[in-house]
């Protein structure tokens, strides 16, 4: 019942919205969705796990043996908070962009959220497959049409390579379906294909996923497209495709990857981190410092981030795990939080060149604290929400049994938390304070509606910062059975 | 048999019709008649009403795969001339609208034959019965030089290859042990085979591969598809197609099942060669006409991965994939031939003065690139399934995968062109019923991406509980 009308309600939204040919009326209209489907979320969140409530599921393709099953279980919930949270802060966080045929903009944009979370609810992989398409179809059309002036090219690149990850785990996703006991797609069959595939099959059907969701994450070298995409796209898209999108990574390693194909997850841990994941989240860092629009800043410090998270993945231990699922939610609202500012800052100045600005804390001292907030979180200062996860990830690693390498691990991709104090605080140091010039003498301070996103923001990243208990709890469940399913040895 | 005998007469008829009024619209009208009324005799004929008690003599076998094959081709083809049907009478001065429709109709009665046959002689006149009309139709636009050179290309090119069928199938037949042109009697099946069959199968499988355009032998292709009026190139290349792809299937599924591990390689490496030629060289077209000729070829490549299967799910697919693909592509064949520029920047800013043209446009594009939620998706699905299910030539299905990723490049161009890039886009005559109906098409394709159950279930259910 509430997964259906966690889906149903953005999607029906999103196809009426095409025909409110008005462009306040469709604004309100969008908000007014992605509210009511926030509402949904906080209710399913208010029922027991076991409540009847939380699980759909339907007949669809009988004959292929898929069926329209989808659920929400601890990760589903987080993922899909994050996701209805996130919705209406762009909303309002954006309200004063001006867009051409705003009403297909918002549309879209509530299409993408069906497709979003349809990809967190499904429970049967032919519906993920549709769903995890389905996401990138409005996102495309979002950013080829509404972003900047390079804009077809970048979005084109993404979604070729997007595409091409698809394709690879559809194979994927036929090849195990053929090797399920009952021919079926549901995610109880591909859990149980663990007795039924070999180590051999597992290690070359690896890289059929991995390679999909490495894409979306994204890891280097499978990254070139972010930068570029992040930079072009419009601000309220870019931040569904950072806050949320690249989650679907993550969520698809999780929930499809590491239960499903145990041996070969494992078998390609260590060279995956040692020659994926760590080096590039080193040079993500390394190339964020050396940044000067902001936009792309954010960007290469989003690498970075994912990075360590999907490294906690491979280290397959309970508090790793823990991190990841506390850690999709943090990163999703820090980087919002950091996309508003940056939003707000180019609108007014009509620049995001980190050395074109400067002083701005003196014209707008509100929006310089709610940043410092947004950044330290960013750093994963203690008292922030990004600490704890970023804690639980690092000593997941750190007592990983599934590799032998579980040191130097930790310490290499300790390093990038260095480095992400160096370009962080030094971009807080060099927009924010300094004396100012001819633009940003000019600078306001931030309005009502901006105040309030903004507040919400640092109010999560304090209230997990210091209590994440409720969280940990949420998806306590979740990450037990993930661990069971992925520390299984034939 | 109703629909062979249907087809025929109402040729005839339509041969005839011209004599009697030359009104555009009338002609047009008895031609959806005759359209509809093959619908419902080839209905007939799958729940078991033979209107027309005739003894083929095992010729022909009228089995549910062939008659839903037929549904199919017939369906289209009423679409086809909804749609399009207008735009041959702008041909008219040079080439009577009547004698177009009757050779349309001597071209469906060609692939009743071809999805029936059950001697390699009546493959051999279904192919000839089809391929005659088409040379005329190729070269309809007679004062314009390239669509004679088309025309003349073609035929050269179709003899060639009908030449090659013949000799195949003598070869076939000397090597028969009873001497006989009946597949159920060719005695094919034994695992050891003589010379004298595989050079007979060979040769088939080279001719077939001519006829539905698979690489080696696609080069009459662009040329032909690009000479011929537009109206006529959608009609080849979608029903024509389809229909000849399913007496390919039937072919080689029924006479030569049980061989089927000594030319599977043979299909696998033309398969591979026509997704390979078809999808890079349709990367580099200017014009949209030719890059669909390009992408028909790309779409026989992954058609060709049924051929290689041959299985359950390769029959099911081929007949979802015959109907997504020819839906797909008369959709964008109709939208094209009302654009004044058939180049990809004659599309720029589309979306902007026809909505709803762009619209149905892209979601036939999106089906055709086989993005989920069109039926694009699950034709191309059946087809990797069907070879995933064999067990071999995973290979081929990696291949097939990324070229299918290549396709997206040279039609994301169009919507790109459509949606993103300003210009003013000419569009020639819109009548609100060719929106309408394009929309309904548009929506078709949606619903079997969502339930392609509807189109596989219901026609065999209708089949099976009368």
């Amino acid at each position: 019942m509430i997964p259906v009308l966690l889906i149903a309600i953005p999607l029906a939204g999103g196809l009426a919205g095409f025909f409110i040919k008005n462009e306040k009326s469709a604004r309100g209209w969008s908000l007014l969705v992605s509210l009511a489907a926030l509402v949904v979320s906080l209710w399913g969140l208010s029922l027991p796990a076991n409540s009847p409530l939380l699980n759909a599921d339907a007949a669809w393709l009988p004959a292929l043996g898929s069926r329209f099953t989808v659920g929400l279980d601890g990760m589903s919930q987080i993922l899909c908070l994050l996701t209805a949270i996130a919705f209406p802060v762009i909303f309002i966080a954006t309200w004063r962009d001006e867009y051409r045929k705003a009403w297909n903009f918002y549309a879209l944009m509530l299409l993408s959220q069906a497709g979003l979370m349809g990809v967190f609810l499904a429970m049967d992989a032919l519906l993920f497959y549709f769903f995890w398409e389905l996401a990138l179809i409005p996102v495309y059309f979002l950013c080829s049409q509404w972003g900047g002036e390079k804009r077809i090219q970048a979005t084109f690149k993404f979604f070729i390579y997007t595409f091409v990850g698809s394709l690879l785990m559809l194979i994927g996703i036929i090849w195990l379906y053929s090797h399920t006991a009952d021919h079926s797609f549901s995610m109880k069959s591909f859990y149980d294909l663990r007795n039924r595939v070999g180590g051999r099959e597992q290690l070359w059907l690896f890289w059929l996923f991995f390679i999909a969701f490495a894409i979306k994450m994204p890891i280097w070298p499978f990254h070139t497209w972010q930068p570029d995409t992040y930079e072009q796209s419009p601000t309220a898209t870019t931040m569904v495709l950072s806050g949320i999108m690249v989650k679907m990574g993550l969520f698809g390693v999780i929930r499809w990857l590491a239960p499903v194909l145990p041996v070969g997850f494992w078998a390609w841990g260590d060279t995956a981190s040692a020659f994926f994941i760590i080096p590039g989240m080193i040079y993500a860092s390394l190339v964020a410092i050396r940044q000067d629009d902001l936009k792309r800043l954010v960007a290469y410090s989003s690498i970075a981030h994912v990075g360590l998270m999907c490294l906690a993945i491979f280290a397959t231990t309970t508090s790793g795990m823990q991190g990841v699922m506390i850690q999709m939610f943090n990163h999703g609202i820090n980087i919002i939080g950091l996309w508003i500012v940056i939003d707000l800052i180019e609108r007014q100045l009509g620049t995001r060149k980190i050395s074109e600005l400067g002083g701005l804390a003196q014209k707008a001292p509100a929006l310089a604290i709610l940043l410092v907030i947004v950044a330290l979180a960013n750093v994963a200062l203690p008292l922030t929400n990004a600490f704890i996860g970023e804690f639980l990830l690092f000593s997941g690693v750190y007592v990983s049994k599934a590799t032998q390498y579980n040191v130097v691990f930790t310490v290499v991709a300790a390093i990038t938390i260095i480095l992400s104090a160096v370009y962080t605080l030094n971009m807080i140091q060099r927009v924010f304070f300094g004396n100012t010039n001819a633009l940003t003498e000019k600078a306001k301070d931030i309005r009502l509606n901006e105040k309030v996103v903004l507040a919400v923001i640092v109010v999560l990243i304090v209230v997990i910062g210091v209590y994440p208990k409720p969280m940990l709890n949420l998806t306590k469940e979740t990450v037990d059975l993930i661990i069971t399913k992925m520390t299984y040895k034939p | 048999m109703n629909a062979i005998i249907i087809s025929a007469v109402w040729g005839i008829i339509m041969m005839f019709s011209g004599i009697v009024t030359a009104k555009g619209a009338a002609i047009r009208n008895t031609a959806v008649a005759g359209l509809v009324l093959l619908l419902v005799g080839n209905y007939l004929d799958l729940i078991g009403y033979h209107l027309f008690p005739v003894d083929a003599h095992k010729m022909l076998f009228f089995d549910t795969f062939g008659l839903l094959a037929n549904s199919i081709v017939f369906a289209s083809t009423l679409i086809y001339v909804l749609l399009s049907g207008r735009e041959i009478e702008k041909i008219a001065p040079r080439m009577p609208v009547a004698e177009c429709f009757a050779l349309i109709f001597f071209v469906l009665c060609g692939i009743s034959l071809v999805t029936t046959f059950n001697t390699l002689l009546m493959l051999f006149l279904g192919i000839e019965i089809i391929s005659i009309p088409l040379y005329i139709l190729t070269g309809s636009d007679k004062r314009n030089l390239k669509s004679n050179e088309a025309s003349l290309k073609y035929f050269l090119m179709g003899c060639f290859s009908t030449g090659l069928m013949l000799l195949g199938i003598a070869l076939l037949y000397g090597a028969s042990p009873t001497g006989s042109f009946s597949i159920d009697e060719l005695g094919i099946g034994s695992e050891k085979l003589s010379a004298l069959y595989m050079a007979g199968l060979l040769l088939l499988l080279v001719s077939m591969g001519f006829k539905v355009s698979a690489a080696p032998f696609h080069f009459w292709t662009p040329d032909v598809y690009d000479g011929a009026p537009t109206v006529f190139t959608s009609f080849m290349a979608t029903i024509v197609k389809a229909g000849i792809f399913i007496g390919f299937i039937r072919l080689f599924d029924e006479t030569f099942g049980n061989s089927q591990p000594r030319w599977q390689l043979f299909v696998a490496i033309i398969t591979a060669v026509t997704l390979f030629i078809g999808n890079i060289t349709a990367v580099f077209q200017q014009s949209v006409k030719r890059m669909l000729a390009y992408s028909s070829i790309a779409q026989a490549g992954f058609m060709l991965l049924a051929l290689l299967s041959i299985n359950g799910l390769a029959k099911e697919g081929i007949i979802l994939y015959a109907a997504a693909y020819s839906l797909a592509t008369i959709g964008i064949f109709a939208i094209l031939i009302k654009m004044k520029d058939y180049t990809f920047e004659g599309f720029n800013g589309l979306a902007k003065h026809h909505p709803v043209l762009a619209a149905t446009c892209t979601i036939f594009l999106l089906s055709l690139a086989g993005i989920p939620l069109t039926a694009g998706f699950f034709a191309k699905y059946y087809m990797l399934a069907s070879v995933i299910e064999t067990g071999h030539f995973f290979w081929l299905v990696i291949f097939a995968v990324l070229c299918a990723a290549v396709s997206v490049y040279y039609y994301f161009r169009v919507i790109q062109a459509m949606y993103f890039k300003d210009g003013d886009a000419q569009v020639l005559d819109l009548r609100p019923g060719f929106k309408g109906l394009l929309v309904v098409v548009a929506a078709l394709i949606v619903l079997l991406g969502v339930f392609p159950q509807v189109l596989l279930d219901k026609l065999y259910t209708l089949v099976y509980t009368w």
